[in-house]
């Protein structure tokens, strides 16, 4: 039992960088818009946090932080996509582009310094209960925000007006502008919310995952994040699943290793991405269920005309 | 604008000029690393070795360095860079670099080459290596003492000779006080991805290893460690730090003393290619300071060390394959040759190699 | 204030033209202001960085080598980006042909003569679209985002590789490291200037396939049908071209250019199969792609401009100690003001100021 709670633990850890990443790129793409600069903004947020934390000496300022520098950094790209109207894609690659390079000059003083981890819950008489008490009582703070993250997004897309609005303006921008709606200012606000949710996702590498700073450290988690969105046919349940399948399928593969199953490592290595693949086609297959799902606006610039 | 050109040109003309005409009195030795020297691990190493000479000798040095280089055509790009810009002297420090360095040796017979870790050489390029198996057998009988479940966890990056090497080592090591003593093996496919190798770690740990034991780079997997309130060793560079109430200790690389002489020679005139494979006693292999053990096995691990600085080599017979076979006799020590082409385990290593 | 676009009847003409050099110019302000920040003195700094590289032949050949495969890919990209197709994976494709082609040297070592390096380029584009069938056949017959698709192949690529150096295909004579047998003379893609420096013919590849591709896109009906399909597939559906044959055929086209660079590389460059034959040409060619505004011609400009920002930033790390981050800095910077500025060809841009919206809305 106890090597069991332990893998789900080992599997939240793991799963909720993935989550709160894809959570955010799931309103910005709701919303028409695809920001394929998701690693970029997440590196910016693992830098910032881990440099906030380390000089305040307060993981949570730098947790503060690193929402912060995600929010920030993401509207380069919202000027860039919205403002200006340039190819998303390219220029989401190319914030990725200038996010690992400036985190890597922002970090050099940071490199071998042990950073402030957030400590995790523990609530007297809950946290000890067995079994479900570490579970549910026992965990670091950024799980709970991102189980509440999925709450609140779920909730915000299908049960508010707002989130309709934004739905529809994902679907057809220029039929919502007809109706008046200020489609910019709605993704405006969605992109920076996907900034600050990949920040936040950052955050938690250098904070929680593995509290220190090196270059690169988000590890390609970004695309990652990207294909959960797509994987989720943009709902936010489904990311939720998801992340936790990928987490699992990637933290067995090392107990599969640590088992001794003669297996080659690079085989077992790759299971988690033909996983992503073989689960993208399963899902996809039903064309008319994920047309209804996927944003038709996604990835089109929209300029309103005067 | 094309004025603009005419006058950058002949800045960087003046200054090309201005450079080599220091050049001429200092010696200008370069480094080429694989990593970014932000790695905390490998090529921080061996900058912390460039900065030593830096230290060490001066005025009467000048020294550059080109990191993150990739191997293939951005490697021999490097080489090739750094000899002409100059640098009297060039250190390649990853194995992949041996064929480019090598190219660059021929096409640059005035510039000393050393190259780390390859075994090609040629009459202006040196060949230099640590001794880390040396350490790692210490590690093993550290394992073995305070373990109490007698199974170490042990991360490692890839299959090539010097990982293997390692793993061997410590299992001999481990061994010669418990016999009986596991190493449950997960391989990572990567030298640097401190969120794997704190995953690898978590696994491990849950399947019942207490030691961590890593050739990875990061310290993620020494967190893990303190966070459960179990052991592990470091990996570099020391990382007490990073795991205060975890680490026994620390396989470290000290590149600093190596490079120091090596620069001194090419001052002094003396320098020729060699061959060498520095251990502890060259004070390249490094053991941190043991810390949370109890002194019996400090004093054990202590003695070990002093062993082999004096000579002792840990893969003496009688060692058996993992199948079985007998490798080395009674008495009998593995030659270099064979321990820089290991593709093999001894015996008692639950795992497979990929063939 | 706010900043409006106003859309123009047509493209500028004149702003087609200048978008670039503003690009460039805006780029060498912020550079300067960065070196300026790093404590180094901007002009110094551009010296070594733009001026040096190209002002020796060494580094020209160096600049080809290091442009070839970056050109190679991205021309094979734009026929993709083109059609609305989105090919990310050219990274995997890359390494792919890298393998595919090396079965010849390394299978068959002792095999030479004129057609052995024929054989290993055509096998080498064959791995390269084979393998960007896969995205393709899903993307058609499953309806599966090629994004994702192309990108989880590529780390699937990069294992299998890694396996096989280590495994089947290691060198028994290289003392157990990760490399394949070095490959005979006749599997190497011969240097194009000995006497002068490294450039293989994997440049000449690159620039045949530009003025190819350009001639497909801009001159054979098949590029209209790419355009067609890229800007409105319904309106290429009423033109009666299929959608699907088009996936297959972008995907196609692109992983054997890709494929094609990868061998090159492999042959020309390297000699040898290592666990990795890419620092990212793959996911660079993206960049070069819209650098060169999906133009196959314009591509070969953006290729080897960004192959100069690489060797400008080893050269201002070897001589100033900057950072080799400053380089991916840099890279990034000149793309984001190269779209900027791309706005003005098909809008103006207008100042608004508060008083004036609120006359606007008044209206």
């Amino acid at each position: 039992m106890e090597i069991a709670v332990n893998i789900l633990l080992t599997i939240a850890t793991a799963a909720t960088p993935l989550l709160i990443a894809a959570m955010g790129e799931l309103v910005v793409e709701r919303s028409g818009v695809l920001n394929l600069g998701v690693e970029g903004m997440m590196i910016m947020g693992a830098v910032g946090g881990f440099g906030a934390g380390y000089l305040t000496g307060s993981p949570w300022i730098g947790l503060l932080v690193a929402v912060a520098m995600g929010a920030v950094f993401s509207l380069l790209f919202a000027f860039m996509t919205l403002t200006l109207a340039t190819n998303q894609v390219a220029t989401g690659l190319s914030l990725t582009l200038l996010g690992l390079g400036l985190s890597g000059m922002m970090g050099t003083s940071f490199v071998g310094q042990p950073g402030e981890r957030l400590p995790n819950l523990d609530i007297p008489g809950l946290t000890s209960i067995p079994v479900v008490g570490k579970l549910f009582f026992g965990q670091d703070p950024v799980f709970y925000i991102s189980i509440a993250l999925t709450i609140a997004v779920a909730w915000f897309l299908f049960r508010t007006r707002t989130g309709l609005t934004l739905r529809s303006i994902g679907d057809s921008h220029t039929s919502a502008h007809a109706l008046g709606i200020p489609v910019l200012r709605y993704r405006y606000l969605a992109v920076v919310f996907g900034g600050a949710c990949a920040g936040l996702a950052g955050g938690q590498l250098s904070l929680v995952y593995t509290p220190q700073w090196v270059e690169n450290m988000s590890a390609g988690r970004g695309w990652i994040a990207l294909a959960l969105v797509v994987f989720a046919s943009w709902r936010p349940w489904r990311v939720l699943g998801g992340a936790y399948i990928f987490g699992a399928v990637w933290i067995g593969q090392l107990h599969a290793q640590a088992f001794g199953i003669p297996v080659p490592s690079q085989l077992l290595s790759s299971l988690p991405y033909l996983a992503t693949v073989v689960v993208l086609v399963l899902i996809s297959r039903n064309k008319r269920l994920t047309m209804m799902n996927t944003p038709a606006s996604l990835g089109q610039p929209f300029v309103p005309d005067r | 604008m094309k004025r603009l050109l005419i006058a950058l040109m002949t800045t960087t003309a003046a200054l090309s000029v201005a450079a080599s005409a220091e050049a001429a009195d200092k010696l200008k030795a370069c480094w080429v690393y694989t990593g970014p020297i932000g790695d905390f691990g490998y090529s921080y190493q061996h900058d912390q070795g460039r900065l030593a000479v830096e230290k060490a000798l001066g005025d009467k040095v000048e020294t550059a360095f080109l990191e993150n280089v990739s191997e293939g055509p951005d490697a021999d790009r490097a080489f090739e860079r750094l000899a002409r810009e100059g640098c009297n002297m060039i250190f390649g420090t990853s194995f992949g670099f041996m064929d480019p360095e090598l190219k660059a040796a021929k096409k640059f017979p005035d510039v000393k080459f050393e190259h780390a870790t390859g075994y090609k050489s040629a009459d202006n390029m040196g060949l230099y290596n640590a001794r880390f198996y040396e350490g790692r057998y210490v590690l093993g009988q550290i394992a073995a003492k305070e373990s109490k479940t007698g199974v170490a966890g042990y991360i490692v990056s890839f299959p090539i000779p010097e990982v293997v090497m390692g793993i061997n080592s410590f299992m001999l090591g481990a061994q010669s006080i418990n016999p009986d003593f596991k190493a449950k093996i997960v391989w990572v496919n990567s030298w640097f991805d401190p969120g794997k190798e704190a995953d690898a770690a978590k696994a491990l740990f849950d399947q019942g290893a207490d030691i961590i034991v890593q050739h990875t780079d990061s310290t993620a997997a020494l967190q893990v460690a303190e966070e459960r309130k179990l052991h592990g060793f470091g990996q570099s560079s020391d990382m007490i730090k990073f795991a205060p109430n975890a680490q026994l200790t620390s396989l470290t690389d000290e590149w600093g003393p190596y490079y120091v002489s090596r620069v001194q020679a090419a001052l002094d005139g003396t320098w020729k290619p060699d061959n060498v494979w520095l251990g502890i006693k060259d004070g390249a292999v490094k053991l941190a300071p043991f810390t949370n053990m109890p002194d019996d096995v400090k004093a054990m691990a202590e003695a070990t060390a002093k062993k082999i600085s004096e000579g002792w080599n840990p893969f003496t017979g009688p060692v058996a394959k993992q199948d079985g076979t007998e490798w080395l006799k009674d008495g009998e020590v593995a030659d270099d040759g064979t321990l820089l082409g290991m593709n093999f385990y001894v015996k008692g290593v639950d795992d497979k190699l990929p063939q | 204030m706010r900043i409006e676009l106003v859309k123009r009847p047509q493209r500028s003409v004149l702003f087609s033209a200048l978008s670039p050099f503003i690009a460039f110019v805006l780029t060498i302000v912020a550079g300067a202001i960065l070196f300026a920040l790093l404590g180094v003195n901007p002009l110094t700094a551009f010296g070594i960085y733009f001026i040096e590289p190209v002002s020796q032949v060494w580094q020209l050949h160096e600049l080809a080598i290091k442009a070839a495969p970056l050109i190679l890919i991205a021309v094979g990209l734009s026929v993709c980006y083109r059609a609305n197709i989105w090919n990310i994976g050219a990274e995997g494709q890359f390494i792919l042909g890298g393998i595919v082609g090396s079965i010849v040297p390394v299978m068959f070592p002792t095999l030479e003569g004129p057609l052995v390096l024929p054989l290993m380029l055509l096998l080498g584009m064959v791995g390269g679209a084979a393998y960007a069938a896969i995205p393709a056949f899903l993307k058609t017959r499953f309806n599966t985002n090629e994004i994702l698709t192309s990108l989880m192949l590529v780390y699937v690529a990069q294992l299998f590789l890694d396996w096989l150096v280590r495994g089947p295909w290691r060198d028994p004579q290289g003392h157990g490291f990760p490399q394949t047998v070095q490959f005979n003379a006749s599997a190497i893609l011969p240097e194009l200037f000995p006497s002068s420096g490294r450039a293989n013919w994997g440049f000449v590849f690159a620039l045949v396939a530009a003025v190819l591709v350009w001639i497909l896109m801009n001159r054979v009906l098949k590029g209209f049908e790419v355009r067609v399909l890229g800007s409105s597939p319904r309106a290429g559906r009423f033109a009666g071209f299929s959608l699907g044959r088009m996936v297959f055929f972008a995907f196609m086209l692109s992983g054997a250019l890709a494929g094609l660079a990868g061998i090159s590389e492999v042959s020309g460059a390297i000699n040898q199969l290592q666990p990795v034959i890419s620092p990212g040409y793959g996911f660079t060619a993206i960049i070069v792609a819209f650098l060169g505004r999906l133009n196959p011609l314009g591509i070969v400009a953006a290729g080897l401009v960004l192959a100069l920002t690489y060797l400008g930033g080893e050269a201002v790390q070897s001589a100033l100690g900057i950072s080799d981050k400053v380089a991916r800095v840099f890279q990034g910077m000149l793309l984001f003001f190269v779209l900027g500025c791309d706005t003005l060809i098909h809008y103006r841009i207008r100042l608004v100021g508060f008083g004036a919206s609120r006359i606007e809305e008044a209206r």
